[in-house]
């Protein structure tokens, strides 16, 4: 079983616009595999498409966007229940509603939302919190729990660690991979990227909304001698040199 | 509940001093609107009553006096729990206030179900079909209700209903030469209609534009994008997430709308000769009755007090937010 992009573009059409205007081209050529228990993380400058890959996936994409290419899940497209979304912004929490009913709006009555929430590491007393009253690293949690409330098998996670100090960022990504751990297929998609490498399987990078380059883990290390790319070697090198990260 | 009590309580303070503020307001106002009372209860009989005359029912009401002593005099008889007594209807204002209030509520109670249900309701259509044919000709609805005088919308109502099909009565609470103990509920039911008609459309058009505008920012906003990633559809989400944005909102902004709808009530009774305060306002308006304009004053004042403060609480249940404000 595993979740497949082949060829994957998205262009964005014009509507109302001379038809000499060509729809903008967003993201090119697009592949991955990812098997349950693995972790793609997907890395890139901004305004690379990453975000677009995590809509793509999750079947979001606004209107006016034109897919190509497939992606699919045992060779059949995945309905939205097979892939869950957690997104970077944090506002994706209702701020009207408690985590307990909004994990319960999407697993269904019979969850159990303090379970869901034990398993991201928050109380259960969280369940009766509203998103305004949680910390940072805490909203990332509860989405990353409102994620996995329908019980998907593949995850895609945007963003996971923006806005979170070093430490709180560690614990999310900790927390990832041990969700892949437990058999589910994750897309990780960050600019983090040296915390991206520790957890992850193999890295796709992205430039310009194409993908330069397919990355094991293991090649984001050192001075970045083992990745084949230029524009990786740059971006790892960058991260590495930034005391930010 | 624990923000409830300090809210209640500053807002209990803020009436204790707006309360005798709104009274002297009200008084300096009437005191100084170019209407005599007396010429106002004379009216044309001008030939048949003298100067003497005149004074001895200027004296008769307290009108010699200064302007501060008959306040004087009105704030002692307030202390004591009487408003004073109606020049207009030559009776207790206190009884004139509570035998007119059961038409009254039952009017603007009428109005405010009706404007809010039918308000909230278009504007969940109309956001929920955003974009489309259904949304313009409801916003284009909206745009012409809100731009429509309340006095026109009366006088369309009655040549409609009343004239040209005959289906609906123009006038009263009850038939003329029935009072409203011999009639029964249908023919009450009847004589609400036009006037609650007229009511409601003074809250329905802006109720109509608010709730689809606060349903339409949650519907394209990243909370109701999560909710699509995860399967649900647009149904569920507009009437299960998307509704307390909508309803919350457009209940505070309605509660908040007390005092337009008792204004658009003194209109409304005017026209439709409706037995209630508002009715009773323009008589003591035009006849420059200062006690019974204190007495329903102050009562429209209380009302509107009320309604803010339940918009406010609205506000706060429907928004945890609200609840602790950071400083």
């Amino acid at each position: 079983m595993t979740l497949r992009a082949r060829d994957v573009g998205l262009s964005f059409a014009h509507p109302g616009t001379h038809p000499d205007h060509a729809p903008t081209r967003a993201l090119e050529g697009i592949s991955f595999d990812v098997a349950p228990g693995e972790v793609l993380g997907i890395a890139g400058s901004s305004g690379a498409g990453k975000s677009l890959i995590a809509a793509a996936l999750a079947g979001i994409l606004p209107p006016a966007a034109l897919l190509d290419g497939g992606i699919t899940l045992n060779g059949t497209p995945p309905s939205p229940r097979d892939i869950a979304l957690a997104p970077q912004r944090l506002d994706a929490l209702d701020p009207l509603a408690t985590l307990g009913r909004q994990i319960r709006r999407l697993g269904g009555r019979r969850t159990d939302p303090a379970a869901l929430l034990a398993r991201v590491g928050l109380t259960a007393r969280v369940a009766r919190a509203y998103p305004h009253s949680l910390s940072g690293g805490m909203a990332r949690r509860a989405l990353l729990a409102t994620a996995l409330a329908g019980g998907a098998a593949w995850v895609v996670v945007d963003e996971p660690t923006v806005g979170l100090d070093p430490e709180a960022a560690d614990r999310v990504m900790a927390l990832l991979r041990a969700l892949a751990e437990e058999g589910r297929g994750l897309v990780v998609i960050s600019h983090d990227l040296p915390r991206l490498a520790r957890i992850a399987t193999r890295v796709l990078v992205l430039q310009d909304g194409r993908a330069v380059e397919t990355a094991p883990a293991a090649a984001f290390a050192g001075d970045g001698t083992g990745l084949a790319t230029a524009f990786a070697r740059r971006l790892w090198q960058a991260q590495i040199e930034d005391p930010a990260c | 509940m624990s923000w409830a009590r300090p809210l209640v309580l500053g807002r209990l303070v803020r009436l204790a001093w707006l309360l005798p503020l709104a009274a002297v307001g009200l008084f300096t106002l009437i005191s100084l609107a170019p209407i005599d009372p007396v010429q106002a209860y004379v009216g044309d009989r001008t030939a048949l009553v003298g100067s003497d005359q005149r004074a001895a029912i200027a004296a008769a009401w307290g009108l010699d006096r200064p302007a501060t002593e008959r306040f004087g005099a009105w704030l002692g008889g307030v202390a004591q729990g009487d408003l004073g007594r109606s020049i207009t209807y030559d009776a207790p204002v206190s009884e004139v206030i509570a035998r007119r209030v059961p038409a009254s509520l039952a009017l603007i109670g009428t109005a405010f179900v009706t404007s809010f249900v039918v308000g909230t309701g278009l504007g969940i259509a109309a956001a929920t079909a955003r974009g489309g044919v259904g949304d313009r000709i409801l916003r284009s609805l909206a745009v012409v209700l809100s731009a429509s005088p309340g006095f026109w919308i009366a006088i369309l109502l009655i040549a409609v209903f009343a004239i040209a099909l005959g289906w609906l009565p123009s006038c009263c609470a009850a038939p003329p030469g029935l009072t409203l103990a011999e009639v029964g509920i249908g023919d009450r039911l009847r004589h609400l209609v036009l006037p609650v008609a007229t009511l409601s459309v003074v809250g329905t058009a802006p109720l109509i534009l608010h709730t689809r505008q606060r349903l339409v920012v949650f519907l394209d906003g990243p909370a109701a994008q999560h909710l699509r990633a995860h399967g649900l559809t647009e149904r569920r989400i507009a009437f299960g997430a998307g509704l307390r944005h909508a309803v919350g909102p457009a209940l505070n902004l309605h509660l908040a709308g007390a005092g337009e709808l008792f204004g658009g009530s003194v209109l409304a009774e005017t026209v439709f000769a409706w037995p209630g305060l508002g009715q009773a306002t323009a008589r003591a308006a035009t006849g420059a009755d200062a006690p019974l304009l204190m007495g329903i004053g102050l009562s429209t004042l209380l009302l509107v007090f009320c309604g803010n403060l339940a918009a406010d609480i609205a506000a706060r249940i429907a928004d945890p937010r609200l609840r602790h404000p950071r400083p």
